[in-house]
């Protein structure tokens, strides 16, 4: 299970940083990029506190 | 039933330990990666928003912004890494009760005092940021980079609820407030990478080469706004060295790095300068000059954010101002808790959201900001620098370090007249030199601090043997 919660969590900092780079370069528009985020965003804080190390020694 | 419930939670909350007054163990330290997460939540704050933005206001020209913020985040990683690491893991005390050992209960207690409301201070400011963008989702007027006041009763209203939950999260401790930032860390930077990049195209860049001239042209003209003074390279360092100068220099971060394994931990900071100031700086900068351009002169942090960013650039900007605001409230929770010992420090805690939460709602917390960190840093610059002497110089030079507390004393003159000229010598400078930084005067008041301190403490200090069980340090 952790390994797919890592995975999840990884896949939403894509979607946070990738679509910029597609605005960039004129592939999406500005508006499906913030959808994006926005899933980015979801995944990321859904997935993430499930498996970071939150009992540091 | 409910009384029991309540009494447990009190219970709780006051076997909660953070070594007000005790060094950390050794059990107790922390690894390199929970420093990394909590400096880069620290730094990558909501006010991140706020100071790219005034560098773009006042001027600032490109290659001042690259290679000024490039020196000066260097600075600020070496004064965490050379000056207050080193001394936190040697000493694993809070600021607080080091200098109470060196100049004694009745003078830390003022110190204390004002340093727990400077906090407060800057607190409000990020709670007021966070507020700027949640205020995005109910419609609501919203205060900008220039206004002073309140603008609306539901402004009012929701700083209050934020701050609120804030404090609550920041009652629970240390590690609660690192595993906080620890999960926003690695999130929150790509926002900002994400939404300066978005905005590029809007302002002209369509390759990378196209970048250099769109930031001189557009982005950082080397043109101040009208009403607003020009920032050099020399502000430039000055600012991204000394905006955090309470914790390194000034030595707050003892607080948290009493918990650290070992000195070079100070280099997590590098996480929070080059993440959380360089980068996110510029990022800033790029969507304060997208909003000028599209006419907007008064943005609000929450509405730079989400040009760019959507609802995600709000949560960012939400989440950012709270992971700040909570080590703040933390701090200052602390500051006050040794001025009351006897009262826990969980309610002490309650009481510092309650005054930030407060102050939080003039949204002059976020457009004096400049001003409110440039006293900070003129206030504690000479508490550092008394500090460092105490520990490493006053053995070699023969003088005894933590006086007070070997004389039993309330009131150690030496450290309150040091204290307060090197203050208003700092001030005289800057009137003197009709300097347009107050940053400018920080470093030479350390330095006028650390003469003074040395100079005074061989007048009064007796001249008495040490006896070999006073000695309180741990090697």
């Amino acid at each position: 299970m952790k390994p797919l919660l890592k995975i999840l969590s990884y896949l939403g900092l894509l979607l946070t940083v990738v679509p910029s780079v597609l605005v960039f370069a004129g592939s999406i528009s500005l508006d499906l990029h913030k959808h994006l985020m926005a899933a980015g965003m979801l995944l990321w804080f859904l997935t993430a506190p499930f498996w970071m190390n939150l009992k540091e020694a | 039933m409910e009384h029991a419930k309540q009494a447990t939670l009190a219970e709780k909350l006051d076997s909660i330990n953070e070594y007000e007054r005790e060094p950390v163990p050794e059990s107790q330290t922390k690894k390199f990666k929970s420093f990394v997460g909590m400096m880069a939540g620290e730094h990558i704050a909501g006010t991140e928003f706020v100071i790219g933005p005034l560098f773009v206001l006042h001027g600032a020209a490109a290659g001042d912004i690259f290679l000024g913020l490039l020196v000066g985040n260097i600075l600020a990683t070496l004064s965490w890494t050379l000056i207050c690491a080193p001394i936190a893991v040697k000493t694993r005390l809070t600021i607080y009760y080091q200098l109470e050992k060196i100049c004694g209960k009745r003078l830390v207690s003022i110190f204390n005092a004002i340093n727990g409301f400077q906090s407060c201070a800057l607190a409000a400011s990020m709670i007021a940021v966070s507020a700027t963008a949640a205020a995005l989702f109910f419609n609501m007027p919203i205060p900008g980079l220039t206004d002073v006041y309140p603008n609306s009763f539901s402004w009012v209203i929701l700083v209050a609820l934020i701050g609120a939950v804030i404090t609550v999260v920041t009652i629970f401790g240390y590690d609660k407030v690192a595993q906080f930032s620890g999960v926003c860390a690695p999130w929150m930077p790509l926002v900002f990478l994400a939404a300066g990049l978005s905005a590029l195209p809007a302002l002209g860049v369509s390759s990378f080469s196209d970048f250099w001239q769109v930031a001189q042209e557009k982005i950082w003209t080397g043109v101040p706004q009208p009403g607003q003074t020009k920032y050099t390279f020399w502000h430039i360092v000055i600012f991204s060295w000394l905006c955090n100068s309470a914790m390194h220099i000034g030595m707050s971060d003892m607080s948290l790095y009493r918990y650290a394994k070992k000195a070079s931990y100070g280099l997590a900071s590098a996480a929070g300068m080059f993440i959380g100031h360089y980068m996110a700086w510029i990022a800033s900068g790029i969507l304060c000059a997208l909003a000028l351009q599209s006419g907007n002169t008064n943005p609000s942090p929450g509405q730079i954010a989400y040009g760019s960013a959507g609802v995600a650039g709000i949560v960012c900007v939400v989440v950012a101002g709270w992971t700040t605001a909570n080590p703040t409230i933390y701090r200052a929770g602390l500051a006050l808790q040794a001025l009351i010992p006897r009262v826990k420090r969980w309610k002490v805690t309650l009481y510092v959201g309650i005054i930030a939460s407060l102050l939080a709602c003039l949204p002059a917390m976020i457009s004096k900001l400049d001003q409110v960190l440039a006293v900070y840093a003129l206030f504690v610059a000479p508490v550092g620098a008394v500090i460092v002497l105490d520990v490493y110089v006053f053995p070699k030079l023969n003088l005894r370090s933590n006086y007070a507390e070997k004389r039993k004393i309330a009131f150690n003159w030496a450290v309150a007249v040091t204290w307060v000229v090197s203050m208003l010598a700092g001030y005289a400078l800057y009137v003197y030199t009709k300097a347009d930084f107050f940053f400018f005067m920080a470093v030479p008041c350390w330095f006028i601090a650390a003469f003074l301190y040395i100079l005074l403490s061989k007048l009064t200090q007796q001249k008495e043997p040490v006896p070999a069980t006073a000695q309180t340090m741990r090697k």
